[in-house]
């Protein structure tokens, strides 16, 4: 494989290998970010791939009072999942047991999509017909009186088909401190991608998978080939100064917000370095017959 | 384009229905046809020629310079486009009108907004009774789109209404939001007496505690919700107010419990 070199760090010659995903985003607001934060984190754990949780989901950006519909501090969300009907059932239930739940939130559409997937309209009847409907503006909301004051909830979101999912940087480091001082690097840029989430635990994967098993029914197994124990009894991809291995999996709104994702991700760990952070960095792919988006390192680097 | 404009020559010995001046029901006529078209009410009625010098042609953008209060049912019916009056109307402005935009510079009498399906209507000045409201023998009055008085309104302002916004800038008379079914009255300045009488579901807003309620509301505190800022900021970026109405925490209401009960009255708080 022919390797690049930017800054010491060498960068395969590889892709990662995207998908093409259902996606939507809401804005969680509350009367402190504190409380915004937690209904967000709240909504959004055990989302960390469809494979087990349905959907990949993460907070995208955290909104100042100034840009939130209600003038209250907010966080937008981002959901991902493989269909719509998948999608819409996962955006309810989170929404009514995680959001609805939440001391003195609310919640808004933020997404302008093809088709639109219902909020409010799905949690009004916990009002049990003392829920209040309010058109305004051009939008459609619902006012559920809970113990607090009110659930204020926008009817309904935008669905968009042009989300990606899946797209994901290796970083290889000599010792796992190096390879997580890299990947909090990238996380920490791909963070300020709007439109890009990372929905693994702090952003970060470190049980990378291979399509399938030896033992029948288990859908994903570890990637032998990146597991440093493994690197003298299998085929391995990794080089005798290379200890551990973490991967940052990326879901955007478009194709070009996983890049733009990708790119800054890949710039962030190339500036720290091979002493501090990554030796290489590669991405994981299935042999590029699986996704329709590949995004080629060689076309990303700074 | 110059707008279609229907400046008026004199004050018209009669009243005047100028509901067949709207963009939609002009389409396809000539300006000798327009002027042909009957506007009065009266055994000998008037022609538009009669009353008016007419010029322009851009059919979307209508202007009445000049105006009295003899002119009934302006804009009634309109669909899109835009109709501007330069100074005060008669009765049933924008009457059923379902799209495009009215706004009338002077005062308009009753019934203005009168059974309004949806688009934007602004009066500069003051309005009769019943704003958005049912003729006599309707069911529903105003059931959608956004109805903004400046000054004050008269009586049973939004009777019946159905769905919609109405926004009064000066005050109302008496029984604002009779007979509600829903939508949402928005109102700065005095309050008549018994707003939201026999009021099904909808909302009241004032930036005031009203006086004169009606025994059969109830006090619902103060609750802390989000909807009033969402609405204070609807009505200052589309600028109906410039201040917050409502602000936080405001006072409720609940009521008419002399029907359903399923409304509200919900009012700024003096702090």
């Amino acid at each position: 494989m022919q390797q690049l070199i930017r800054n010491g760090v060498l960068i395969d010659d590889t892709f990662a290998e995207a998908f093409g995903m259902r996606a939507t985003a809401i804005i969680i607001t509350a009367p402190s970010l504190k409380w915004a934060r937690q209904a967000a984190i709240t909504m959004t754990g055990f989302a960390t791939s469809v494979i087990g949780c349905g959907c990949e989901a993460a907070i995208d950006v955290e909104l100042p009072a100034s840009q939130t519909p209600d003038g209250r501090p907010g966080c937008r969300v981002m959901i991902f999942a493989m269909g719509t009907d998948e999608l819409q059932k996962q955006l309810k239930n989170r929404l009514g047991q995680c959001v609805l739940t939440s001391p003195g939130s609310a919640c808004f559409a933020d997404l302008e999509g093809t088709a639109s997937l219902n909020l409010g309209n799905a949690l009004r009847y916990f009002g049990d017909g003392w829920q209040i409907s309010k058109k305004f503006g051009g939008k459609h909301y619902w006012r559920v009186p809970v113990m607090d004051g009110e659930f204020l909830c926008e009817a309904t979101t935008g669905l968009s088909k042009l989300a990606v999912g899946g797209g994901n940087l290796l970083f290889l480091a000599a010792d796992s401190d190096k390879a997580l001082n890299a990947a909090e690097h990238a996380v920490a840029a791909i963070a300020r991608i709007p439109g890009a989430i990372m929905p693994f635990p702090g952003g970060v994967v470190r049980s990378g998978s291979k399509i399938g098993a030896k033992y029948k029914g288990v859908m994903a197994s570890t990637n032998e080939a990146f597991a440093p124990t493994l690197r003298g009894v299998v085929d391995s991809a990794l080089t005798p100064e290379i200890n551990s291995v973490l991967e940052v999996v990326i879901d955007g709104e478009t194709e070009e917000t996983v890049a733009a994702a990708m790119r800054a991700g890949i710039k962030a760990a190339i500036s720290l370095g091979p002493k501090k952070g990554a030796l290489r960095i590669s991405a994981g792919n299935y042999g590029g017959k699986l996704g329709k988006f590949h995004y080629h390192l060689k076309d990303l680097l700074p | 384009m110059k707008a279609l404009t229907f400046a008026i020559l004199s004050e018209p010995e009669e009243r005047l229905d100028l509901s067949p001046l709207t963009p939609s029901r002009l389409a396809g006529l000539s300006q000798v046809q327009i002027a042909k078209l009957r506007i009065g009410t009266s055994s000998h009625p008037v022609m538009v020629g009669d009353v008016f010098n007419v010029s322009g042609t851009d059919l979307h953008s209508i202007v009445f310079e000049g105006s009295t209060k003899r002119f009934d049912r302006v804009g009634a019916g309109l669909t899109a486009g835009s109709i501007r009056v330069d100074g005060d109307v008669g009765r049933e402005a924008g009457r059923k009108m379902s799209g495009g935009s009215l706004t009338i510079q002077g005062s308009a009498d009753d019934h203005a907004g009168s059974g309004m399906i949806d688009g934007r209507i602004e009066i500069k000045g003051n309005t009769g009774s019943y704003l958005g409201g049912p003729l006599a023998g309707e069911m529903v009055g105003m059931s959608g789109g956004l109805l903004i008085v400046r000054g004050k309104a008269s009586d049973y302002a939004g009777d019946r209404l159905r769905r919609g916004i109405i926004a009064i800038g000066k005050g109302c008379g008496g029984y604002a939001g009779y007979r509600m079914i829903a939508g949402t009255i928005a109102i700065a300045g005095r309050v008549g007496a018994v707003p939201g009488y026999l009021m099904k579901r909808g909302s009241i807003l004032f930036d005031r505690h009203p006086t004169e309620l009606s025994p059969t509301f109830v006090p619902c505190g103060e609750p802390d919700i989000a909807f009033s800022s969402l609405f204070d900021r609807f009505l200052m970026r589309e600028k109906i107010m410039n201040r917050p109405l409502l602000g936080d925490r405001p006072g409720r209401y609940g009521g008419d419990n002399a029907v359903l009960g399923k409304g509200e009255i919900l009012f700024r708080r003096k702090f």
